[in-house]
């Protein structure tokens, strides 16, 4: 390729020496607000570079710290919802409910507590899961779904032996522990399907209604309709919190399992345990 | 004045602008214009065209439209932080972002509509960059005087005169911008609780931001940019072009009358005088005489000029006008054979027909303006003031009751865009057996809640319907919400579905 470099005669500018098929290209200066402001750039960027941190390694010289910005973000926000928070520590759930605007905080901040402590186990609506993880939106509640009982069990949590006002339950090992043989377990399970008119044999639902009122209706109640107090869940009604089958049901006598809730008192500001109390409140099975 | 050269345009003895390009390089750098002062129709239909925009434009957020209680009563306010736009009796929520845009629409068919029947009747009048730099151009005379004495104090020494006069036009010119910079912010802010701020300082750093843009532009635009910004930054000139035909009005120099120009004294010389009027008014510093030019924004201040030329000279105005192209060949067409002269005058001016208004092309654009005015007025006019939304939980999406029946929640919002808050009762169309409550509200006289609405807001619910067990349900089953006012008409209503598990 030539390179030979000629003044251009109409611009009176040098060529680059580049020439394709005749065709010259000018070497025409940039503007000087164009490059002067390209140089403006690149002393801006070295500036930058020293002030922030902008290589591995190097922290800058003015201690700017995006994490730092975070948390500032966070403690403004917390400094502004100081004064409502003080007010729903200090609150009963009751005078939360009757408070239009601590209940909307309430719902709508313990939404959040909620998907980031509970939603593990309850599910991300409360809706639970059948094998010991209570669903709360329903209208069956094992140790009462009223405002109070919503915050004892959040805040005390149950078996967790974490607080000495703790949920505390539990159902004997009929089978494991050998206090009923297995044709009598078998009995007792088709006595309860009986309540919601499920019994296969009545024979059997006949023998078992003896067993039933000795081993069980102590707690379960005579009819099967539970008992909040000692947390015995009520047995006539299509909630099952390991399932309703009579499979289920059997295994469930044999060898009786029980779930853990932990105690969040201590765990979550008194506030934060109150706003999950109205939101769970909330679901649809409040009480 | 013998130093001052006309624009490098303007050099007459070149026929065509076309071939004035030929020989030019790229890139011109800007020659100064000094534009002069000129009186006749075209300038005080300008200048009543620019007292009316300027005081739009500085007096519309001062206008108060009382709203009520707690609403801002500013007339016409873009309330960003509220996600508001007011309009005298007209309130916009951020969804209704489209009547914006059917604005903007209308008004790009409008413009099409006139440039075809008229030219840059936009850029020559109505724009704000002709307008502020009119305004500018006004100051720079009332200041520094007319063109010859503006040359004159740009060439002479620089001396205190001088930099007393630059500094005081300069001085105006950052007020003017000041002052619209000022009045772009308070279409956005309440503006007298604004205009204080800016005053004491106490403004956001936002106001000061666009108050220092808009007004730092202004300054640059109308005052240094000027001319420029139509010739090289704006992209409305690049394509009216598609818009304008041999029927449109321009502003055209009737070469078939005034050549071959001089002076006044020479035999067989046409009207035109080669006086330089034309060219010494015009505020892009072009010669009209060159023909039709990119540059020439329309504004008709060299018709002026000329008519007041011919009207000294004792000879029919007119020899710069506004003119259709196709009336001048014409004109030129039954004058090719006739020497200068009256008669030529008249020959030429008798062959001309009345500019055809009605065409294809306006006839569309016409039709496209009625076409989206119908449909933004219906609209408008059908645009509810109430509505209800539904959103279904999903999670979970239905809840088995302790009695086998099934339960769904589903978040009820009330969008009203009036003051009115009076409650609405929400009743619940579904198969027989389908049972409603309402979270936290009253019911009314036959136990159906009461919702109460929020003035100009959304107000949520949260709604639980459920089914008794025992029953065969579908797994999705259509439920319809209607909200019900005091005499018990159904003002709003919407459709949801009930879900129930898989049968
Ligand atoms: S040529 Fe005439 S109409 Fe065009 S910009 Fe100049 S003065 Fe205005
Ligand atoms: S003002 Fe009229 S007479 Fe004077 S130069 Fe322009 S066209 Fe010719």
């Amino acid at each position: 390729m030539p390179t030979k470099i000629e003044k251009d005669s109409l611009t009176g500018t040098d060529t680059t020496g580049h020439e394709w098929d005749g065709l010259k290209e000018l070497n025409t200066p940039l503007p000087k607000w164009w490059l002067y402001t390209f140089y403006a750039t690149i002393v801006f960027a070295v500036v930058w570079m020293v002030i922030y941190p902008s290589i591995p390694g190097w922290k800058g010289t003015s201690g700017w710290v995006a994490r730092e910005a975070v948390v500032a973000d966070v403690a403004a926000a917390q400094a502004r919802n100081a004064p409502m928070m003080a007010r729903l520590r200090e609150a009963t759930p009751a005078q939360i409910a009757a408070d239009p605007e601590m209940r909307a905080f309430a719902t709508a901040g313990g939404r959040v507590a909620f998907a980031n402590n509970c939603a593990g186990c309850h599910g991300a609506g409360g809706q639970g899961a059948i094998g010991g993880f209570p669903s709360l939106a329903d209208d069956e509640w094992i140790w009462g779904g009223s405002l109070e009982a919503i915050q004892h069990t959040i805040r005390h949590g149950i078996r967790a032996n974490e607080s000495d006002d703790q949920r505390q339950s539990m159902m004997p090992r009929f089978g494991a522990d050998a206090l009923l043989t297995r044709a009598q377990i078998d009995d007792v399970a088709e006595h309860v399907l009986s309540f919601t008119s499920r019994a296969t044999d009545q024979a059997a639902a006949t023998r078992g209604v003896a067993l039933y009122a000795e081993q069980c209706a102590s707690c379960h109640g005579e009819r099967g309709e539970g008992n909040r107090e000692f947390g015995a869940p009520r047995l006539a009604d299509q909630v099952w919190l390991y399932g309703g089958s009579k499979r289920d049901i059997v295994a469930m006598i044999g060898n009786p399992r029980a779930g853990v809730m932990p105690s969040w008192q201590g765990r979550l500001d008194p506030a934060i345990t109150n706003m999950l109390t109205l939101y769970v409140h909330s679901l649809g099975g409040g009480e | 004045m013998g130093t001052i050269e006309a624009p490098h345009r303007a050099k007459a003895d070149r026929p065509a602008a076309t071939q004035a390009a030929a020989d030019q390089p790229m890139y011109a750098s800007r020659v100064k214009v000094y534009p002069k002062r000129v009186f006749g129709k075209v300038r005080s239909v300008k200048w009543a065209v620019l007292i009316v925009c300027l005081v739009l434009y500085y007096v519309l957020p001062w206008l108060r439209w009382d709203r009520g209680e707690g609403v801002p009563d500013q007339a016409v306010l873009v309330d960003i932080s509220n996600a508001r736009i007011f309009f005298f009796w007209i309130e916009l929520w951020p969804q209704e972002i489209y009547f914006l845009a059917g604005g903007l629409i209308l008004g790009a068919f409008a413009l099409f509509a006139v440039s075809s029947l008229f030219g840059r009747l936009w850029c020559g009048f109505t724009c704000p960059q002709t307008v502020w730099t009119d305004l500018f151009m006004w100051v720079e005379r009332w200041i520094q005087g007319d063109r010859n004495a503006r040359m004159k104090l740009d060439q002479g020494p620089k001396d205190a005169n001088y930099w007393t006069r630059k500094a005081l036009t300069h001085g105006v010119w950052v007020l003017i911008a000041a002052a619209t910079g000022g009045a772009w912010v308070m279409y956005f802010n309440d503006a007298p609780t604004v205009t204080w701020a800016i005053l004491t300082g106490g403004a956001s750093l936002e106001v000061y931001f666009f108050f220092a843009l808009f007004a730092g532009f202004t300054y640059l635009l109308a005052g240094w940019a000027r001319e420029q910004v139509c010739t090289y930054m704006c992209p409305w000139p690049r394509f009216q072009a598609a818009m304008l035909d041999e029927n449109s009005l321009v502003v055209t120099y009737r070469d078939w009358r005034g050549e071959p120009r001089g002076k006044l004294k020479g035999e067989g010389h046409g009207d035109c005088v080669d006086c330089f009027a034309c060219v010494h008014v015009c505020p892009t510093g072009i010669d009209i005489r060159d023909g039709q030019q990119l540059e020439c924004i329309g504004c008709g201040l060299c018709v002026d000029a000329c008519d007041s030329v011919m009207a000294k000279l004792g000879k029919p105005k007119g020899l710069v006008a506004f003119e259709t192209l196709k009336n001048l060949s014409a004109s030129a067409a039954a004058t090719a054979a006739i020497r200068p002269g009256p008669e030529r005058q008249k020959a030429g001016m008798a062959a001309r027909h009345m500019p055809r208004f009605i065409r294809p092309r306006t006839i569309m654009y016409a039709g496209a303006l009625t076409l989206v005015s119908v449909v933004m007025l219906g609209a408008f006019l059908l645009r509810s003031t109430l509505d209800v939304t539904v959103i279904r939980d999903r999670a979970p999406l239905f809840v088995r009751l302790s009695d086998g029946g099934i339960r769904n929640a589903y978040t009820v919002k009330i969008v009203n865009k009036t003051r009115e808050e009076a409650p609405l009762a929400l009743v619940l169309s579904a198969p027989e057996g389908f049972r409603m409550v309402v979270q936290d509200v009253e019911a009314d006289a036959q136990g159906r809640p009461l919702l109460p609405r929020r003035a100009d807001g959304i107000a949520q619910y949260r709604v639980l319907v459920s089914v008794p067990g025992g029953r065969r349900l579908a797994e999705s089953t259509p439920v319809t919400f209607r909200l019900l006012d005091p005499a018990g008409r159904a003002v709003a209503s919407t459709s949801s579905t009930f879900a129930g598990p898989r049968p």
